[in-house]
């Protein structure tokens, strides 16, 4: 039930007053609602709860972390080889 | 897929965990909440590519698994009742109650169905005006905003054929309990990534300053969660007791604010009892007075349900981190997810089923 999905926004559109999107999870599309995010637009990644958007995955902070993550490990590769 | 594969790269995994090692100088007991992250930790194996001196001990974060029983019973209850259409997740209708299981309630004609997202229990009594439509809303702070968002939608919508059976709990008075146990062992928290998306983490600096220990935001990767041990050791090894968040792609300090502000709008904080852990002073929400008509617990006479669990059962020591699921006398034996006795067997979630799934030909815990 904690487990989110990412999936890319490929529609937005109404229903019955709700902001709602369509979701691709690889290949596999779902409807989701995009309420609670509605700074969302076409072509985010979102991670979906029990049918609904919960963020918009940010790729910027995710290239940081595996960049800092890169420079912890080769750090200690330098380290090992001194 | 995006997001993905670059948080299972083999290589990346295999030297976090030998960064870990380098850095563990002695024994730290961590405890991840998250029962998605015990499942995702069994999985790929993580507990074994750790040392021997890093333990990590499973956390009470399985919705079904704390659900309480009489909730159960109660369900079982409304669902039995005639011109009831009751919905639910999926993971709810093999979770045993008193007697029965909401399985046993749809095998013997009653009409349970299962749901993806409330919306589609709202959509469900939209197109059955005639019938009483429940929806079984449990779960942490990841479902609450759909949940309380499918109650405003019914509100909206004028249903008056719409309830919910709530039992919404959250995670930083479980932190708080494990931590004030006379016999807790953990020195160092995972928080549930997906939680923190919701909430942030700005409710965890009070936690870790009071007990002193250090509490990550962790994601669900291998590359993830390894992060987050990796963070929590080296607080651990330096004396530091902070909030670090280790899944910044998703989580921010400040969470969802939307989805804070309709949950506030829907429900109440209120005290819960969590299934084999007891009452919880304030550890989840109810739903507000003023929406009393959608609370199925006040539409359905279930007050006189007297409830009692399995006997043999450990799941309470099991969500505490007291103790682990091989060291159960019935694991594997007279519990399976076939037949489970207690919920952390059933749940895809449950830390009983994860140990099933993937350790059942072993002693269950690489390190003894």
């Amino acid at each position: 039930m904690c487990l989110g999905v990412p999936g890319k926004i490929i529609d937005i559109y109404e229903s019955n007053g709700l902001r709602m999107g369509k979701i691709d999870f690889g290949g596999v599309v779902r409807e989701a609602c995009l309420a609670y995010v509605p700074e969302a637009k076409i072509g985010d990644y979102t991670l979906i709860h029990v049918g609904f958007a919960l963020n918009i995955i940010s790729e910027e902070e995710s290239q940081q972390t595996l960049e800092l993550l890169n420079q912890i490990l080769e750090m200690e590769e330098d380290d090992s080889t001194v | 897929m995006k997001f993905v594969a670059e948080y299972r790269n083999p290589d990346r995994v295999r030297e976090l965990a030998v960064e870990i090692a380098r850095q563990a100088t002695r024994r730290w007991v961590i405890m991840e909440i998250c029962g998605g992250q015990t499942h995702a930790i069994m999985r790929h194996g993580l507990d074994q590519l750790l040392p021997e001196n890093i333990e990590l001990v499973h956390g009470p974060g399985c919705p079904v698994c704390v659900t309480p029983i009489e909730l159960v019973d109660k369900a079982i209850r409304i669902a039995s009742t005639q011109n009831v259409i009751f919905t639910s997740y999926g993971d709810m209708l093999r979770v045993p109650g008193s007697k029965e299981d909401l399985f046993s309630v749809r095998a013997s004609g009653g009409d349970v169905r299962v749901v993806y997202s409330p919306l589609d229990a709202i959509a469900i009594a939209r197109q059955n005006p005639a019938k009483e439509v429940v929806f079984f809303a449990i779960g942490f702070e990841t479902t609450a905003p759909a949940n309380a968002m499918a109650l405003l939608q019914a509100w909206e919508l004028g249903l008056n054929n719409f309830s919910m059976l709530v039992s919404q709990v959250r995670v930083p008075p479980a932190i708080h309990s494990i931590l004030s146990h006379p016999e807790n062992r953990v020195q160092g928290f995972l928080a549930a990534g997906h939680v923190c998306t919701v909430m942030g983490y700005w409710e965890y600096h009070p936690l870790a300053q009071k007990f002193k220990v250090p509490i990550v935001v962790t994601g669900f990767e291998p590359v993830d969660i390894l992060n987050g041990i990796l963070h929590c050791v080296s607080m651990l090894e330096k004396g530091q007791y902070q909030v670090a968040n280790a899944y910044a792609r998703t989580v921010s300090e400040r969470g969802n604010v939307a989805a804070q502000e309709v949950i506030r709008r829907v429900f109440q904080e209120s005290d819960r009892n969590w299934r084999g852990i007891g009452v919880i002073k304030n550890s989840g929400w109810s739903i507000k007075p003023e929406f009393a008509a959608y609370n199925a617990e006040a539409r359905f006479e279930v007050g006189d349900i007297q409830s009692h669990d399995s006997e043999i059962c450990i799941a309470g020591e099991i969500l505490l981190g007291n103790k682990k699921p091989h060291q159960c006398a019935a694991f594997g034996v007279l519990c399976t997810p076939q037949n489970p006795l207690g919920a952390t067997m059933v749940s895809s979630e449950g830390a009983c089923a994860a140990y099933y799934q993937y350790r059942a030909r072993t002693t269950g815990d690489p390190h003894g």
